[in-house]
């Protein structure tokens, strides 16, 4: 019991998050419509605390609790610290919206925190139950946020798709665990990893595992092939859910990647490198192709979203230390990006009207100086054009691929980026080239305005001094592979 | 203090000013924007005059470096120097610069202060690009220029502008991007991006030839060199006149300062191995472009086409690899730059008045623009490479430097004497003489005393460096000999 205690301080944010998430809940119930903001102020504040109580437990050395299964390392630290400060920027851009549409309820911040519960116990464990257990947390909570506006079919439709196929590649990446504990004989990565290290196992039985556990992990992601999902339930759900599903759970589906392939199956590196080379061409070529014939804005973000995590893919390829910072540090672009685009959809959207073709976009800089110019910038980031952040993104997942003397995938990586460039410069072309077709009449919200304005503006600077996110992210990793 | 910065100081100020005037965008009448435009271009002009006025022509290192730490993970840093081959071009950018402002100035720009300040920022950058010694400093530089150009073409162009501008900037940018893994890949070999280290990095010929090759992709598309050229008659037709001065004035030149500064030093082996099919290209472009100039109804495509057949002469210089042949190539970059500029601003004063490019809505303008005419005809002259002019010089040391070579190389080469006067002076026939051709061309009047200074100036100009090309050649004299020195010498051979 005593040895307990220590063990769980490294638990604390995870603890408080639950109990968090409970309580809004239960407050939610006693709130009535004009106090809403209760709920997000309380939602604010625990992501906060959360954050200061991560931060308490500090960064060294690898810490572990409760029989092994829970991993606090340098890693963990990072993408905690990222994941709540992505779900604070989620709260604030879709507070008014979710208001008007009479959806900001406390089920929503909870399933919000239940989600966020998932990501961290993913990103924590060392042990496949605990990983299953946060998965699923996670996929629950995000099943029903997408169905959270329940009057809508679109809404429906999207999260029983998402629920039938997140159910199929959970069964996969169970069987893969299961055969994976099989031949081991134990549930702890680490232990897995040396039994495949020491003693003479039949590969091919091993590999068929792999295949299952990497599957899995590639559904999570959004990979092509097991890309299907993504573009009907980005369309499907309301926007800020969409910016959700775009951003926090990649940061556990990256964690899984890690602690499978890197922290435990090092030793099958040649299997698994084929297989994420093929999934990194596949999802940048067909990601970045298929966008350009989608008229709707959340449809083509959907795709564009695949051609980065074949980016992010192309960089744990590599396989190398200096191959997981650039990805890391690829995703940490990617999610503050995509924060900033669908906080933009989002501002210029409202309760009855909202941008959804991009034909929508059109003549925006003559009604909307300020935003067109944000959203140039993002596009211009997402293209990875310097002098933006997206350019370092790229810059540095092409440098580890150069280095490691094969130039061909970083020579489809920069021709299919060069065909996603043609559906960003579409969007500046619509905002700047073209006169306005309809009138968007939506009064913009000054804060959120001046948070997006940081939020875009920041990939303008980032991308000026990009060495701060770029030695944060490889800190991460360094401490703990 | 200053001295150590000058060369940050140009390529700041300009990106400075530009800045200011879309931040004062709302705040001031387009009268003062006019003047906050021309104040900051000449600010930025007069700030890179000591860059020449203390330029040491007898050395052939880089000078006024200026280095600073900036992505330490991956060794990129802020580095910046000029030798011969970047001073002459600074100026010319920082010129232009001021010259398009000026043009700018009355004609009915819609949303000006934007147009200034894009203008402004590109000629930072662009200075950028002549001053970067590190590859990656240089790349940024190189890409971000790319934005402010597609928007004023996509912004202010003509009708067909959207497909123009996009055209421009996929084409340019494949060919970047490959250049990009070039970097990398030496990256991978030398652990740094500094271009003065590729410049003694031991490469083998077959992986020079790749280097090359996404080299030329890159630089071939910018000049544009044979068959790599279809983007430029339609990015300049579509841009406004401003546009398509910066377009032919310096860009095209980034294209042929990037191959004395990348390609042809840090793949020597491969330029030599490469050297007849970049002679044959550039031949091409010469002959066959010219002749398609000759065909053109629309006068900015003609001018377009005549750039492309002349920028050839850079090239073909550039690799005949002999001093007196890559002088002649350098002189001939300037020339091109300050006749195709005046070229282009001819026509955006014809196109101001009546709206129209087509040639053959044209004939007798000299009857209601005499003075007008009289420049025309000087920049036709100088465009056919009329001696005594800029445009004479750098054909004549090219095609001399060609004779040296091979008697037909330079023959080819001499025949664009005759083509080039051909469609020069066909253009100028059809549109200035004979009787006034319809009513638009007899509601015509003479250019005031702003487009007399502008074209005053660049005519003189021309004049001056026709006959005093001494003036360019002091500075790059050193430059030209260090860099006959470096692709001389055979890197593969010490592997």
């Amino acid at each position: 019991m005593t040895d307990l205690i220590p063990q769980l301080n490294l638990l604390l944010p995870e603890i408080f998050i639950a109990i968090m998430a409970m309580f809004i809940l239960l407050v939610g119930l006693f709130i009535d419509d004009k106090n809403k903001h209760i709920s997000y102020g309380l939602s604010q504040f625990t992501l906060l605390c959360a954050g200061l109580i991560t931060a308490s437990i500090g960064f060294s050395q690898p810490q572990f609790a409760f029989n092994d299964m829970f991993i606090f390392d340098s890693l963990a630290l990072f993408l905690k610290m990222m994941s709540y400060i992505t779900l604070s920027i989620v709260f604030i851009y879709s507070k008014k919206y979710l208001f008007d549409k009479n959806l900001l309820n406390g089920e929503y911040f909870s399933l919000s925190f239940f989600a966020l519960l998932g990501v961290m116990l993913m990103i924590s464990s060392k042990n496949l139950l605990l990983m299953y257990m946060g998965l699923e947390l996670l996929s629950l909570s995000l099943y029903a946020l997408i169905a959270l506006n329940r009057d809508d079919k679109k809404s429906n439709e999207a999260a029983i798709k998402y629920f039938v196929l997140g159910a199929l590649a959970s069964g996969l990446l169970l069987y893969g665990m299961s055969m994976l504990y099989g031949f081991s004989g134990s549930l702890d990565l680490y232990t897995i990893g040396n039994v495949i290290q020491t003693q003479n196992i039949n590969s091919e039985i091993l590999v068929f595992g792999l295949v299952f556990i990497v599957v899995g992990i590639a559904f999570k992601l959004g990979a092509v092939p097991f890309q299907m999902w993504v573009p009907d339930v980005y369309e499907g759900s309301v926007t800020p859910i969409t910016m959700m599903i775009s951003t926090i759970p990649k940061f556990a589906a990256v964690a899984m990647l890690i602690r499978f392939l890197f922290q435990g199956l090092e030793s099958l590196i040649v299997d698994w490198q084929q297989m994420l080379l093929i999934m990194a061409i596949l999802s940048m070529v067909i990601g970045n192709i298929t966008a350009i014939a989608q008229k709707k804005i959340k449809r083509m973000l959907a795709y564009s979203t695949i051609s980065h995590i074949g980016f992010v893919l192309l960089g744990f390829y590599v396989g190398t230390i200096s191959g997981v910072q650039a990805s890391i540090f690829y995703l940490s672009t990617y999610i503050i990006m995509t924060l900033a685009v669908f906080g933009l959809v989002i501002l210029l959207s409202s309760s009855t009207k909202s941008i959804e073709l991009i034909d929508d976009l059109k003549g925006l800089s003559q009604t909307h100086p300020w935003e067109a110019f944000l959203m140039m910038i993002v596009m211009f980031s997402l293209a990875g054009i310097p002098p933006t952040i997206g350019f370092y993104a790229k810059f540095s997942i092409l440098q580890v691929v150069v280095d490691k003397e094969v130039v061909w995938p970083a020579i489809v990586a920069v021709i299919s980026a060069l065909i996603g460039m043609y559906y960003y410069l579409r969007i500046i072309r619509y905002m700047y080239f073209e006169k306005p077709t309809k009138k968007i009449n939506i009064k913009t919200h000054f804060p959120m305005l001046s948070i997006l304005t940081i939020n875009a503006g920041g990939l303008l600077v980032l991308g000026i001094f990009p060495k701060t996110l770029m030695s944060i992210s490889a800190l991460a990793v360094g401490g703990s592979l | 203090m200053i001295a150590n910065h000058i060369l940050s100081i140009a390529i700041w100020s300009p990106i400075f000013f530009g800045v200011l005037i879309l931040i004062l965008n709302n705040r001031l009448s387009t009268r003062k924007i006019n003047y906050v435009a021309l104040f900051g271009s000449l600010v930025s002009f007069i700030v890179t005059i000591p860059i020449y006025k203390n330029f040491n022509t007898a050395l052939s290192t880089f000078q006024f470096q200026e280095f600073h730490h900036w992505i330490i993970p991956f060794n990129i840093n802020y580095h910046l120097g000029v030798d011969g081959f970047s001073v002459p071009l600074i100026l010319l950018t920082s010129f232009m610069t001021v010259l398009v402002v000026l043009i700018s100035y009355q004609s009915g720009i819609f949303k000006k202060a934007g147009y200034y300040s894009a203008f402004l920022i590109m000629s930072g950058l662009m200075i950028g690009v002549f001053c970067s010694l590190d590859a990656i400093l240089y790349y940024i530089f190189w890409e971000a220029m790319l934005i402010p150009m597609f928007l004023i073409i996509g912004i202010w162009g003509g009708s067909n502008r959207i497909y123009a501008t996009i055209k421009f900037f996929l084409y340019t940018v494949l060919g970047s991007l490959l250049m990009l893994i070039a970097f990398l890949y030496l990256y991978f070999k030398s652990g740094t991006f500094s271009i003065i280290d590729y410049y003694y990095l031991p490469i083998s010929l077959e992986v020079q030839i790749f280097i090359f090759l996404a080299f030329f992709m890159a630089f071939a598309v910018k000049i544009p060199m044979w068959p790599l050229h279809t983007w430029l008659p339609d990015a300049h037709v579509q841009a406004p006149t401003g546009g398509s001065v910066i377009l032919a004035a310096i860009m095209l030149k980034l294209g042929g300062y990037s191959f004395i500064r990348f390609a042809m030093p840090i793949a020597p082996d491969a330029s030599l191995f490469l050297k007849p099919f970049m002679i044959s290209l550039s031949l091409i472009a010469i002959v066959y472009i010219a002749f398609v100039a000759l065909i053109q109804k629309d006068m900015k495509k003609l001018i377009a086409y005549s750039s492309i057949s002349h920028m050839g002469f850079v090239t073909l210089g550039l690799f005949l690899m002999s001093p007196l042949a890559v002088e002649g190539a350098y002189i001939q970059m300037i020339s091109h730059g300050f006749i195709s500029a005046a070229m282009f601003i001819c026509v955006g004063i014809l196109y101001d008045q009546t709206h129209s490019r087509e040639i053959k809505n044209y004939g007798g303008v000299i009857n209601k623009m005499p003075i007008f005419t009289a420049f025309a005809v000087f920049f036709a002259m100088a465009n056919a490479g009329l001696p005594g002019t800029s445009g004479f010089v750098g054909e004549f040391m090219v095609i001399l430097g060609a004779m040296k070579e091979n008697f037909w190389i330079a023959f080819i080469a001499a025949t664009t004497l005759i083509l080039g006067a051909a469609y020069s002076l066909w253009l100028i026939k059809r549109v200035f003489y004979g009787d006034i051709g319809n009513a638009k061309v007899g509601n015509l009047s003479d250019i005031k005393s702003k487009d007399f200074i502008v074209l005053g100036t660049l005519a003189s100009l021309i004049l001056f460096v026709g006959v005093y090309p001494k003036i360019i050649s002091d500075i790059t004299n050193s430059s030209v000999l260090q860099f006959i020195e470096l692709i001389s010498f055979s890197k593969a051979a010490i592997l």
